[in-house]
């Protein structure tokens, strides 16, 4: 009966093209308003490393001593940022399977060929676990290692974008980069890797691309270039030197741990707290709460609000104009059912029972459910283009219809239109047939 | 067959009540071709739709082929108008944009009856109509008493032991007319039982029995012919257009 209740849909949807098109534009246009909105959405509420995100902790030790709380407006956040001094002692913990500290920072990279133009390269200094910690995947080569890390040697990853624009796209590893007055040589370059949010530097940029070029830690303490992310200092340590920055209570390094396990939590949360009671000996974290935490990824995430509260409010508000759209479209098909009564009573006169009836128009509602949805995703892309060019590239891999989000505007608006059509449909079901057939 | 007793109906809103029908008893037999007759409001039309399951009644008893339908829920209802009684209405009723075939297709779609089987009844009532070879026609293409003709195909396809039909001439001249009757007789002759709601005189004329109602009550049972003058008096359309003939 299906195909039957399909074929008079399309005939009622013909016969009705009037109403039928102000039903699919009500619902278009709803659907594609509440999609532009949730697929942003749901890009930056991701997790974006689903099998590991239970295991990887950001760590955050509070030595805060600057004029008032540390965040004006939530007294109880702590900082984010590890100074370098910590990062580099929290390193030594062998509690953790990896353990990764990192900060960015910004060169000119100058091609050897000289038909490509210097560009900007973020670069990410950062030990030789961060590969495997965050799964990152290699197209060539692989992670420098530990030797390496020891040592600072001049070696560097780039990423698979950094290697398409500067060796187009060859094995480039073996080859030389010089970044700056700064020669590295390439020993790894990343597949396609984008993970949405980007996780593993949420505090200092939340969304957009990953880094181009990742370089040792422990070089930068001989090219002691500038951070790029956040600093924020305390106190009145002497700064004449940049071993006096790396030695500053200053904050600025982000640091990652992997604690697969429940009890490698709980022994790294005693190392933590033993390492506050150790550096108070020393005059450092003289404050009363001096405090650490961990927080996995999706806490993490949470923690730095990636998913402002504005957006959450839009979220609302968008669902909440689908639903006036929804409104209309229950009272364009209360009209166009009526119109239909005499058609109704016939077919109840002829053996319909109030089921088939109901079945049968609710087919023709997730038709034009369907068609609407069709008509909101099309809306929802051209949505997401003015997304993107608004924001001028930063929200290029969040407003991006996938697949799984296709499928799910096809659903909500299948479920949508027939949850509209659940009321007119109902009343065209009590039709009293003998009151149209002299009429028809 | 067909036998209501005592059967009521009363329409009620907030200001008047109307008693449509009250205390309407009648039986009809299997084969039977009754007619019936009345003044414009005397319950005739209210009496159809309570024969076919269209309407609900107030009080009394109603047995359709030795069942009793009175308690039936709407499913019950529905399958018992698709199965066993087919609908001729004075203006045909057709869906305008389907053609032939699937008008006459509707009600056998509610029996869920299979393609071919249905796609044979559906050829073998328009061919008793006179119609096979308009089946992919729309309504709109034929004439009037095409269209009854096509009703009739439709109420004829899903063999129904009843046939109610409302005024199914009234919209017709009177050759289209005669030729529905003469079909309407054929079907009954193959052992239809056909119940008849009519004001047309020559239709009354030639059904086995004439049932004249008056005020929502049976007031005679008789042949057309063989009612006295004075229940004539009692149905001024009726009298009035038999008098030169009779």
């Amino acid at each position: 009966m299906f195909s039957y209740y399909l074929r008079l849909a399309i005939k009622s949807i013909r016969r009705h093209m009037v109403l039928s098109g102000l039903m699919v534009s009500a619902i278009g246009i709803g659907i594609g308003a509440c999609m532009t909105v949730i697929t942003v959405y749901y890009m930056m509420s991701g997790d974006p490393i689903p099998h590991k995100s239970a295991d990887l902790f950001a760590v955050q030790l509070n030595a805060w001593e600057g004029p008032g709380p540390y965040d004006q407006e939530d007294a109880d956040q702590i900082p984010e940022l590890l100074t370098y001094i910590d990062a580099t002692n929290l390193m030594e913990s062998d509690i953790p399977d990896r353990s990764v500290a990192m900060h960015e920072s910004g060169f000119t990279l100058d091609p050897a060929n000289p038909d490509i133009n210097p560009m900007l390269a973020i670069a990410l200094f950062t030990t030789a676990d961060f590969f495997a910690m965050f799964d990152v995947p290699f197209l060539y080569g692989g992670a420098w290692d530990d030797a390496a890390d020891e040592a600072g040697a001049s070696v560097a990853v780039i990423d698979f974008e950094t290697n398409e624009e500067v060796f187009g796209g060859e094995d480039s590893v073996g080859q030389t980069l010089m970044l700056e007055n700064n020669e590295v040589t390439v020993v790894g370059v990343l597949d396609r890797w984008e993970p949405v949010p980007r996780f593993y530097s949420a505090y200092n940029s939340s969304f957009g691309e990953t880094n181009d070029v990742f370089i040792p830690l422990k070089v930068n303490q001989t090219w002691q270039k500038q951070n790029f992310g956040n600093t924020m200092c305390w106190g009145d340590t002497p700064m004449n030197s940049y071993d006096d920055f790396l030695n500053s209570e200053c904050i600025w390094m982000e640091y990652w741990v992997e604690l697969p396990t429940a009890d490698q939590q709980s022994q790294f949360e005693s190392y933590l707290a033993g390492y506050i009671v150790e550096q108070k000996k020393l005059g450092r974290f003289p404050i009363e709460n001096a405090i650490a935490e961990i927080r996995n990824v999706t806490e993490w995430l949470e923690y730095n609000r990636v998913v402002s509260a504005d957006f959450k409010v839009l979220v609302g508000l968008a669902i909440m104009f689908l639903a006036v759209c929804l409104l209309n479209t229950v009272a364009l098909l209360l009209a166009k059912f009526s119109a239909d009564a005499p058609r109704v009573g016939l077919r109840r006169a002829l053996g319909a029972s109030k089921a088939t009836i109901f079945k049968q128009n609710l087919v023709e509602v997730g038709l034009i459910g369907v068609a609407g949805g069709v008509l909101g995703l099309a809306l929802a892309w051209l949505g997401l283009q003015g997304v993107k060019a608004v924001n001028l590239g930063s929200y290029d891999q969040l407003a991006t219809l996938d697949a799984k989000l296709v499928v799910f505007a096809i659903v909500v608006s299948l479920v949508a239109a027939v949850a509209a059509g659940l009321y007119p449909t109902w009343r065209i079901c009590q039709v009293a047939p003998a009151a149209y057939l002299k009429t028809q | 067959m067909l036998s209501m007793q005592h059967i009521s109906k009363v329409y009620r809103t907030d200001l008047v009540e109307t008693h449509a029908l009250r205390d309407f008893s009648l039986d009809v037999g299997d084969g039977e071709f009754v007619a019936v007759t009345g003044a414009s409001g005397s319950g005739k039309t209210t009496f159809l739709n309570i024969a076919g399951m269209l309407e609900s009644f107030t009080s009394g008893t109603y047995m359709l082929d030795n069942e009793d339908v009175s308690g039936l829920n709407d499913n019950d209802r529905s399958k018992i108008r698709n199965q066993k009684i087919g609908f001729i209405f004075q203006s045909f009723n057709l869906i305008p944009d389907l053609d032939l075939f699937d008008n006459v297709d509707v009600p056998l779609r509610y029996r869920g009856l299979k393609a071919a089987d249905r796609k044979e009844r559906i050829q073998r009532a328009l061919e008793t109509v006179g119609l096979a070879s308009r089946m992919k026609h729309v309504p709109a293409q034929l004439s009037g008493g095409q269209q009854q003709r096509v009703a009739i195909a439709r109420a004829l396809a899903g063999e129904p032991r009843f046939l109610l039909a409302d005024e199914p001439t009234g919209n017709l001249d009177s050759l289209m007319a005669r030729q529905v009757l003469d079909l309407l007789e054929e079907i009954n002759e193959k052992g239809t039982t056909i119940i008849m709601v009519t004001h047309d005189p020559e239709l009354a004329r030639r059904a086995h029995r004439n049932v004249q109602v008056l005020d929502g009550q049976v007031t005679d049972f008789r042949p057309y012919e063989a009612r006295p003058v004075a229940v004539e008096d009692s149905v001024p359309d009726v009298s009035e257009q038999i008098a030169p003939g009779a």
